[in-house]
């Protein structure tokens, strides 16, 4: 379907100010989404409180509106800029939100604006915690057990039922805000008020605990004629329990198997048809038991998130400026791939490397703020790495964190070591390299953290190469093991840190026997396909190859 | 230590590596997939046959295998090429490693290899006969000589090196009863007849028209299988004879099979289609279908001159055909893989399709 000739101005919320949970990945967004419609010939009215992005530089719109992101001010935009459209799946839970109250109040209604992306029902299926649940049983989708409170006393009672622990999931809330794990009685009530206050509807979920499953997301893409589109599977290092955005995440998924994939990627096609969400992407979030591997949802996010900005560069996809093309009425079998040119959108990406993304925190800021890791987002930050193998990405994205560590190396910790592994923790990879030190075997490690044996096991050989490096030390330097180093993704700092060098000499060793990185691109297709506007990684890889076949 | 070897590919192009398995000197077209998940299918896949797969996806084995995601009676490819060997396999369900599953079936794989190149070289070459030699066998020269000694896939009948040569149930209880003529099938495609309540009954691609209609079949499925269509003149010949008997459903070879039945020829494509992200547009509906393929060959959408063919699946990435049906007859294919099995089960409603005109065909 061409685009749509009915409508002219499109209104687009921005994600307002900076705060945990909602950063610079909006701006990433909005600034796609703001230029695609753009281009497409409809005029742009944005509105965000945030004069700090780009996404408000005077050439991303038509008009651009600095003012606070509440109803009252949103309407007089409204009945100025008489928008055609509001899209409000750009600018995070705040526009989500927003799109809402909007919508209540009537507002939209009396202007005679049209949602675009999702609709009213949509956001509410998705966002409101029991219609989404009633909605998974229905399409035959297993789901956590669970109970909605409005009140303290509805809320212990659906908790005596359910057994702890319990998750409480206030509705309508960002980043897990006012959510809780609660392991007694005594927790469940002091966590059941501040969870109903800061719910938008004071309204709670209680939910049986998935508390170390594995956990994982699928980035979703659906049009207006029904194609439906993974873009990218991400699989949680950290199990349940840790909030999406303070886990260690890699994508592609490296733990399941096709079967298992498959049976997520139809769940999440059912999803996204359920809840109805007419065009655009979606986040759909699942945990799987890892002795049986049963599948519940857990949730879904009707809009564009912090998890599909790390999927669009993880894999060339740019699901956002996808997503508001879609929005005004394209199909994604008439768009193109923009990273070849010459094939479709309607595909999904296939990677040859791995991702990591690992959030930065930043507690020196927030005294007498509790560290330890649960489902409400803590970290202010994160970073993305990739690497040809899990090992190296982790390495590269551990040193990219600038908290003045190399690489997977050795640190002071605080706690005692099983306390640092039981409780998560930001220091919880670092915990895991003292316990391979203490000579904890796998499983020991496994039964206190639940991060999975194939995570565990790569760490270990990370920890296990540097121990043979270390024994080298007192000899001469064996190339090879550098050469070895690199491409476990060992920085020059560490390198030489293990071996009583400089870094300089480090360099300058690898520079003389031309171990120089290769640099490989992200092209959304493997190589299938020729690249024209591709972006590049680098990685040690030796290519072994001896002759060519020029 | 790791026993280390050489890939030598037909071009010139010559790689060191290490080996794992059952590290032998082995042969084959080298090809490459770019799925992510789902190698323990296309390592069972009878249609890799005289084939070397490169896996794009640098880290395998992460799963481990199990027993149930077997896709044929052994594993028939030629050998295997990842980037990176997972030693460790981790899911409830996994039984060994593949590392184990290799040097038990004595196959060889390779690894430490820069997987992203070789599939540069094959995008821009198209697919290569390579070899890959354990060290100490020959120079550079002799094992390039030995390459280029090695058959190609063009023009040979490897059908029948993967089919079981006779006859047998794969499920004798259901409401219509299907046979297939196993030119390599999935058995995913066996089970998912079996789900739908049909009988399944597997009969080598050999086996005479006559006795087709002795069986009284409801129904006829020509599954896949590995290599150049056209030297099977006797299957196209057992179908020319059947077509317009019973309803029929041809998948991948099967199509290439039909569409030589109405007289298209089949051609090879550059370096085929072998992964599960394959966008195909379903004429009928407008919608797009995301498919796992797996084929070298296909057939040539310019030659199907018949009238009474209609094209009802294209491929959205190079325009080549992916389905027809007849529009007299009911019969229909798919050059991709409906069965999934790897892949997206986006296409599995075509074997609800097929029961109905199975069903449609009984009440007529």
């Amino acid at each position: 379907m061409p685009k749509r000739t009915d409508i002219h101005s499109i209104m687009i919320i921005g994600s307002g100010p900076i705060v945990i949970g909602q950063a610079c990945e909006f701006d990433y967004s909005g600034s796609q989404a703001c230029r695609a419609i753009k281009e497409e010939g409809y005029r742009v009215i944005l509105v965000n409180s945030n004069p700090a992005t780009i996404m408000t530089d005077p050439d991303m719109s038509h008009s651009t509106y600095i003012e606070p992101l509440i109803p009252e001010v949103l309407e007089k935009i409204i009945e100025i800029e008489r928008p055609d459209a509001l899209l409000p799946t750009i600018g995070g839970q705040t526009g989500l939100n927003l799109a809402v109250e909007l919508s209540e109040k009537g507002i939209l209604e009396k202007y005679n604006v049209r949602l675009i992306g999702a609709n009213y029902d949509a956001i509410r299926k998705a966002e409101d915690r029991m219609l989404f649940k009633q909605a998974m049983t229905s399409i035959g989708l297993d789901v956590p057990r669970s109970g909605i409170a409005c009140s303290i006393e509805e809320g212990m009672e659906i908790g005596k039922g359910l057994g702890f622990p319990i998750i409480l999931r206030p509705s309508f809330t960002l980043a897990g805000t006012g959510g809780a794990i609660v392991y007694n009685i005594e927790e469940l009530r002091d966590n059941l008020a501040n969870a109903l206050e800061v719910s938008l509807n004071n309204e709670v979920l209680l939910e049986q605990s998935v508390i170390g499953w594995k956990e994982f997301e699928l980035e979703v893409m659906r049009d207006i004629k029904d194609n439906v589109v993974i873009i990218c599977s991400i699989e949680n290092i950290d199990p349940m329990g840790i909030h999406t955005g303070d886990s260690i995440t890699v994508a592609p998924a490296q733990t399941l198997s096709d079967k298992e994939y498959q049976k997520m990627r139809d769940a999440a096609i059912t999803v996204i048809r359920e809840i109805g969400v007419e065009t655009g992407g979606s986040n759909i979030q699942f945990a799987v038991n890892p002795e049986d591997g049963r599948m519940v949802v857990i949730e879904m996010n009707p809009r564009v998130s912090r998890s599909s900005a790390l999927a669009s560069k993880a894999t060339g996809f740019p699901i956002a400026r996808i997503a508001a093309k879609l929005a005004v009425g394209y199909t994604l079998d008439e768009l193109t791939n923009d990273i070849t040119k010459k094939t479709t959108a309607c595909f999904e990406p296939t990677i040859d490397y791995c991702v990591v993304k690992i959030p930065r925190f930043n507690f020196e800021k927030f005294p007498g703020c509790d560290s330890c890791l649960n489902t409400s987002m803590k970290s202010v930050g994160e970073i993305m790495s990739i690497g040809r193998t899990f090992k190296e990405a982790l390495n590269k994205g551990l040193r990219s964190l600038e908290t003045k560590v190399f690489g997977f190396e050795s640190k002071k910790l605080d706690m005692e070591l099983d306390d640092g592994l039981k409780y998560p923790n930001p220091e919880r990879l670092f915990y895991i390299k003292k316990a391979f030190d203490e000579g904890y075997p796998i499983d020991k490690i496994y039964g206190f953290t639940k991060i999975d044996r194939w995570f565990l096991i790569n760490l270990q050989e990370i920890w296990f190469f540097e121990k043979e490096l270390y024994m080298a030390s007192g000899l001469s330097i064996d190339i090879e093991m550098i050469k070895k180093a690199k491409e476990l993704g060992f920085s020059d700092v560490h390198i030489a840190k293990i071996l009583g060098k400089k870094e300089e000499e480090i360099r300058d060793l690898r520079k003389q026997y031309g171990i120089m990185p290769d640099y490989k691109m992200v092209d959304t297709c493997a190589g299938e396909f020729e690249a024209s506007t591709p972006y590049y990684y680098s990685t040690y890889e030796q290519s072994n190859l001896l002759t060519s076949g020029e | 230590m790791k026993n280390h070897g050489y890939l030598v590919i037909e071009d010139g192009t010559i790689f060191r590596c290490s080996l794992f398995g059952g590290k032998k000197k082995t042969f084959g077209e080298l090809i490459f997939n770019t799925s992510m998940t789902g190698y323990q299918e296309i390592i069972y896949d009878p249609s890799y046959k005289g084939q070397i797969v490169v896996m794009t996806y640098p880290l395998i084995g992460n799963y481990g295998v199990n027993s149930q995601d077997n896709e044929s009676y052994k594993i028939h490819f030629e050998g295997f090429i990842v980037h990176n060997l997972s030693r460790v396999a981790s899911n409830w369900r996994s039984e060994k490693t593949l590392e184990e599953l290799f040097e038990d079936n004595n196959i060889t794989g390779v690894e430490d290899i820069d997987t992203r190149k070789i599939t540069l070289v094959l995008r821009e070459k198209g697919a290569l006969r390579a070899g890959i030699f354990p060290d100490g066998d020959g120079n550079y020269k002799h094992m390039l000589e030995e390459v280029f000694e090695s058959p190609s896939l063009s023009g040979r009948d490897i059908v029948r090196d993967v089919i079981k040569k006779e006859p047998y149930w794969w499920n004798n209880e259901g409401r219509y009863k299907v046979m297939v003529i196993d030119c390599g099938t999935k058995y995913n495609i066996l089970r998912l007849l079996a789900k739908k309540n049909l009988t399944v009954y597997v009969v080598p691609a050999t086996y005479p028209y006559e006795e087709i209609i002795k069986e009284k079949p409801d129904g006829i499925l020509i599954s896949n299988g590995p290599g150049d269509p056209e030297p099977l003149d006797y299957i196209v010949k057992t179908i020319k004879n059947i077509v317009d008997r019973y309803p029929i459903f041809g998948i991948c070879l099967g199509q290439q099979i039909l569409g030589q039945v109405f007289g298209g020829s089949t051609y090879k494509l550059k370096f085929g289609h072998h992964g599960a992200n394959h966008p195909v547009k379903d004429l009928k509906t407008g919608k797009t279908l995301i498919t796992v393929q797996n084929h070298n060959f296909c057939v040539d959408i310019n030659t199907l001159n018949d009238p009474q063919i209609e094209i009802t699946h294209i491929n959205l990435n190079d325009q080549t055909l992916e389905g027809m049906h007849h529009k007299k007859y009911p019969v229909f294919s798919v050059q991709f893989h409906p069965e999934a099995s790897p892949g997206p089960n986006d296409a599995i409603y075509l074997f609800d399709y097929f029961y109905q005109l199975i069903e449609d065909a009984k009440k007529n």
